[in-house]
């Protein structure tokens, strides 16, 4: 048997990037009146729709424009800036594959990659997969004083800058810091370090920072999305007897689809594209233990001079978001 | 179990019953997760009141709160100047850009745009262009133009990153709006600006108004660009400027933490006034 949200709300189902424009909602678009054929009038009148047509085109100009000059454009300069040798200032020289081949042989460039790749059980699956288990053994929220203060303070982390975010939990991993000082009062003195220059634990140390940029967020989006499922699902199951697993499974889950889908790209796009926090508490270190495409794209342009390089890479993470956050769009289409 | 349930006189919420633990296991999770979201705040707080050059514990209230440290990491990060620039840079994104993402949305959504679809399709694939994978391009195109250390490096090409999201945002609004009111209009003999301007416009105020929210954040938060674009941080926004304050400070656990807290306040404040706003333009936002 299968549950479904009673009613599918179409606006969702239409809106989900990078899908492509939906042919059946541009037809309803209103064209002016249909002009009769043949008669003068008609012909007439189809003549300024048509001219209509283009002064439309004045509308999405200005936006189309802006966006060209500042995100077409340098796109494409960045694709001719990875083919070329050069430092910002003097003669570029043509370099062949060389940007792309080194982001594949190096290994400070290949392990940025793996660690943006590491980020995403960070960013992604701990708020998701906490966030889906707290909504549904929180379920609902009756309106209240307490339902306003947790959304609000759920809210805080993902309202702050994320230097913010990086600022606080630099003090808290400090050696005096908060989680030493957790660590101390429980008897784990042992495991008290410097976390964020500590080869093992950076990493996973950064990556709890994300936890807590994106946890409240997941948990108080997926609570909003099992609101609107209709409780009599629930009855439903249970009258079938279905358990609470089975119910989590029957009803939560694909109630959910949506609300999941959401959470997944935010937060992996997050993940892939981090910058502001990594370079506020690590700045990629130690060493390369915490290097992330953002970091190293900065660090390459504007520290080393490499510009074809830094561009090369940046192409790379360009496509490798689409090329992840593209099938989790499609697992989101409804229909 | 049932028994149990009405030996517990469980209240009865939307028509099904709730056993009184689920209620506790509930408001306990609930707890959790906040003090998970506070408790580094808190921290944050406490150290902010310890003496300077001191090395506070992570989290206990100080026997003697240095409030004077608030004061001097006014003066130190020079906030001051620094929300002015904030404002300004906002000032000169949010209002431009979001009259350019309405309009354009409108036009993909309801009249025929020749190349509509190429126009609209080449928009959503900027949704998920990373920031910093046009950095390099941009900083030598900012450079050329004459503009790096002005406000206006950083508002100019925010405005063309942010646009995607505003286009996409405002024409799924007005797909969702009634074609039939259009046609009466046009029926009426209305030009397709007096048709927007009288029934589209004063009808998509409250997508407006979320998105000016959520362009405000976007432009508050940024810190990549004022970072690489301007190079004194006086003229950044809050954001790149607690990024310059913490790299002086660094060391002074209690200056640092004190101008910090200081730095995000009015985002704090902004966000628990509009709280409720916030909240559902930011959920809207993420369902779209």
């Amino acid at each position: 048997m299968s549950y479904s949200r009673t009613a599918p709300r179409s606006d969702t189902a239409t809106g989900t990037p990078p899908a492509p424009s939906d042919p059946a909602l541009r037809g309803v678009a209103p064209v002016g009146p249909v002009p009769g054929r043949g008669s003068s009038a008609g012909r007439l009148r189809a003549r300024r729709v048509r001219s209509r047509q283009w002064g439309a085109l004045l509308w999405v100009a200005p936006a189309f424009l802006c966006y060209a000059a500042f995100v077409l454009y340098p796109l494409g300069q960045s694709i001719q800036y990875s083919f070329y040798n050069w430092d910002g200032i003097g003669i570029a020289t043509p370099a062949g594959l060389a940007n792309w081949q080194a982001i594949f042989t190096q290994p400070e460039l290949l392990s940025a990659i793996t660690h943006a790749f590491e980020l995403i059980v960070f960013y992604t699956l701990f708020p998701v997969g906490a966030g889906l288990a707290a909504a549904s053994l929180i379920r609902e929220l009756k309106p209240g004083p307490l339902s306003t203060i947790s959304r609000t303070i759920l809210f805080i982390p993902q309202v702050l800058p994320l230097v913010a975010a990086g600022v606080a939990w630099t003090w808290l991993y400090s050696p005096n810091g908060l989680v030493n000082q957790i660590l101390r009062a429980t008897g784990l003195g042992g495991a008290t370090r410097a976390w964020l220059g500590d080869f093992t634990f950076a990493l996973p140390a950064v990556g709890v920072i994300g936890v807590w940029v994106m946890l409240g967020f997941c948990t108080v989006l997926l609570l909003s999305g099992i609101g609107k499922i209709d409780p009599a699902l629930y009855e439903a199951a249970g009258l079938d007897g279905a358990g609470r697993l089975w119910q989590f499974r029957a009803v939560t889950l694909p109630g959910l689809r949506q609300e999941l889908v959401v959470c997944t790209t935010f937060t992996v796009v997050a993940a892939l594209a981090s910058f502001d926090v990594i370079q506020v508490s690590t700045q990629g270190g130690p060493g390369y233990q915490t290097m992330v495409p953002g970091v190293e794209i900065y660090r390459l342009t504007f520290l080393d001079q490499r510009i074809g390089q830094a561009s090369a890479l940046a192409i790379f993470l360009t496509v490798l978001v689409l090329l992840v956050v593209w099938p989790i769009q499609r697992l989101g289409r409804t229909d | 179990m049932t028994q149990l349930a009405t030996a517990l006189k469980a209240p009865v919420i939307g028509g099904r019953r709730i056993v009184r633990g689920d209620r506790i296991t509930r408001t306990v999770l609930l707890v959790l997760l906040m003090l998970f979201a506070i408790v580094p705040l808190l921290s944050m707080f406490t150290a902010a009141l310890a003496p300077q050059g001191s090395n506070p514990p992570g989290l206990s209230w100080p026997a003697h709160p240095h409030w004077g440290n608030f004061a001097d990491a006014w003066t130190a990060a020079n906030l001051l100047a620094l929300f002015r620039s904030s404002v300004l840079i906002v000032l000169g994104v949010v209002p431009a850009t979001v009259a350019m993402a309405t309009a354009a949305g409108y036009g993909l959504a309801q009249l025929r745009v020749p190349g509509g679809k190429i126009i609209y399709g080449l928009l959503l694939a900027g949704l998920t262009i990373p920031y910093e994978s046009l950095i390099t391009p941009l900083y030598y195109d900012i450079q050329s133009l004459g503009l790096l250390g002005s406000r206006l490096a950083v508002v100019l090409p925010l405005i063309g990153l942010l646009m995607p999201f505003g286009v996409f945002w405002m024409r799924a609004h007005f797909v969702n709006a009634e074609t039939a009111l259009t046609e009466a209009g046009q029926l009426d003999g209305a030009s397709t600006w007096q048709v927007f301007r009288r029934i589209h416009l004063p009808l998509a105020k409250p997508a407006i108004s979320a998105l000016m929210i959520l362009f405000f954040l976007a432009t508050w938060n940024q810190y990549l660009l004022p970072l690489v674009l301007i190079g004194d941080p006086a003229k950044r926004t809050v954001a790149g400027g607690l990024g310059a304050f913490q790299g002086q400070y660094g060391t002074n656990t209690a200056l640092l933490c004190a101008g910090a807290l200081l730095i995000i306040a009015p985002s704090l404040l902004v966000f628990l006034v509009f709280q409720r706003n916030f909240v559902k333009a930011i959920l809207q936002g993420a369902i779209r």
